[in-house]
């Protein structure tokens, strides 16, 4: 056996292992690679949100998953981060049952650490079934299908709901998402109630979503943990405690490993002349 | 008449949700408002009967001492449990349902997806090799993606001298400009196919040939 045909059996744990380490030698040691430039995409995002005036009213949706959250609680939080220092009101919404505690958790972490008052700057409307009848619904009336927020509060009398009934009165919508949820938000928020859109969205979903940023139909893309460290970036955070760009170290060394390994398979594979015995 | 007024409901049902798109008068918009608060009422009961499904086909698999049925008990058990902390004690921020998810499904959930890190790489290892023109050409362009996704790790492999500035710069605008063009392209013509595909299944669906949503088989024959 040569040594070619050594590296193609090599047993599969040296590379869990070899991962394991590339994923937790950075985070543990907080080692900041220099950030790319940020994607257009993203700064298309953080620029909309930059330019919009104090008091507008921006709807969040939570549509993701615990599974999700490595790629999309950085981008969240960095957003909800921008949203509240530019004293923007907050409402968010949820299609995904698990999604609603987390966006709790991203508005109650930031919204405490800012002094944003829950009501008045931000509400969190929680979980509804029926995906696209509620992205419709809200195109009516808000209020219709959300009476009360998630913890019990009748919506109407919440200073923060002062003149919003439907998407006329929100300036933007972001989806935070890893599904189809977008495509929904877009089809029917987007066409039907002419609501602007922007998506957060995992690295996987950038091939669907980028047809719709091409043409028009959303305004950004945040795009996967790439997306949330640059999006920190644009927003001047620590690069050592800022969880998308510290993430990024980490998935950077990953990535590199798994190119080495594409690359060191595909040298074994032909210089031991495997290609042959197919 | 079973299968007369199923199929006369969903074509007026059908024509008028498509209609009502084209004609903004306020009659129509009332309607569509009230369908879509029907549409909610009904969603909210496939819950119902998702959670209907669940404990039967886990209680039939106890029952039945099926392969992995512990297991079963494991998921019915932590549904109970978390339908009485839920109801009983609340869901909000602080409570125990908020805790459980917190410190049981969240990790729970972020550990199954991450195993995947692991077996892609093991498999990216093993099978994605330039077999062909075709396996080559996606090699490069998954390569050159993929390094235009995490700039950081040239500096890592090139350090700060000239070549790994340069690629550190412009290998996020390489990856930027596949992303944009060939893949869009490709991507564009799914979704018009998809589109079509969409339109003439509705169409089935309103005309009565596609019957499988009314149960009972597949469909597409009209042979009842």
């Amino acid at each position: 056996m040569t040594t070619w045909d050594r590296l193609l059996d090599l047993d599969r744990r040296w590379i869990f292992l070899g991962i394991a380490l590339a994923v937790v030698i950075p985070i543990v040691t907080k080692y900041a690679l220099p950030q790319g430039k940020p994607a257009p995409p993203t700064v298309a995002v953080y620029d909309y949100i930059d330019d919009l005036k104090p008091g507008d009213v921006v709807m969040i949706a939570f549509d993701y998953s615990p599974s999700s959250m490595p790629e999309l609680q950085p981008q969240a939080l960095a957003v909800v981060r921008h949203l509240f220092e530019r004293d923007l009101r907050v409402l968010s919404v949820s299609l995904n049952p698990q999604g609603t505690a987390l966006g709790r958790e991203v508005l109650a972490t930031i919204g405490d650490e800012l002094g944003a008052v829950d009501g008045v700057d931000y509400v969190h409307l929680g979980f509804k079934p029926g995906g696209s009848q509620v992205i419709l619904g809200m195109g009516e009336s808000i209020e219709v299908v959300y009476p009360t927020t998630a913890d019990g509060r009748k919506i109407s009398g919440l200073p923060i709901m002062a003149g919003v009934r439907n998407y006329d009165d929100v300036a933007l919508l972001i989806d935070f998402a890893a599904g189809n949820l977008p495509f929904a938000w877009i089809a029917y928020a987007g066409e039907r109630y002419k609501q602007d859109i922007a998506c957060g969205i995992t690295a996987v979903m950038a091939t669907d979503l980028y047809p719709y940023l091409q043409s028009d139909q959303i305004i950004g893309l945040i795009n996967g943990l790439k997306g949330a460290a640059e999006y920190e970036y644009l927003m001047g955070l620590d690069p050592t405690e800022a969880p998308g760009m510290l993430g990024m170290s980490a998935q950077s060394i990953a990535h590199l490993l798994i190119i080495v390994l594409v690359i060191a398979g595909n040298i074994a594979y032909f210089a031991s002349g495997r290609h042959r015995r197919r | 008449m079973k299968l007369q007024v199923p199929l006369l409901i969903t074509f007026l049902a059908g024509v008028f949700m498509a209609v009502q798109f084209f004609v903004p008068h306020e009659l129509g918009q009332t309607a569509f408002g009230e369908l879509l608060n029907w549409g909610r009422i009904v969603a909210a009961f496939a819950l119902v009967l998702g959670i209907q499904s669940l404990l039967r086909t886990h209680v039939e698999k106890i029952r039945r001492r099926r392969r992995d049925w512990p297991y079963s008990t494991v998921a019915i058990a932590s549904f109970v449990m978390m339908v009485v902390i839920g109801i009983g004690f609340g869901s909000d921020r602080g409570s125990g349902f908020d805790w459980v998810f917190t410190h049981v499904q969240v990790p729970l959930d972020a550990t199954m997806f991450s195993l995947l890190a692991f077996f892609i790489a093991s498999a990216a290892f093993r099978t994605f090799r330039a077999r062909s023109t075709e396996a080559t050409l996606l090699l490069v362009a998954a390569v050159v993606v993929m390094l235009g996704r995490v700039p950081g790790s040239l500096i890592v492999v090139f350090g700060h001298s000239g070549a790994g500035e340069w690629l550190h710069t412009n290998m996020p605008d390489v990856s930027e400009w596949i992303m944009n063009f060939p893949s869009v392209a490709g991507k564009r013509g799914i979704i018009f196919g998809v589109a079509l595909g969409s339109i003439a299944t509705a169409l089935r669906i309103m005309l009565g040939i596609e019957r499988s949503h009314l149960g009972g088989g597949s469909g597409g024959g009209g042979d009842e």
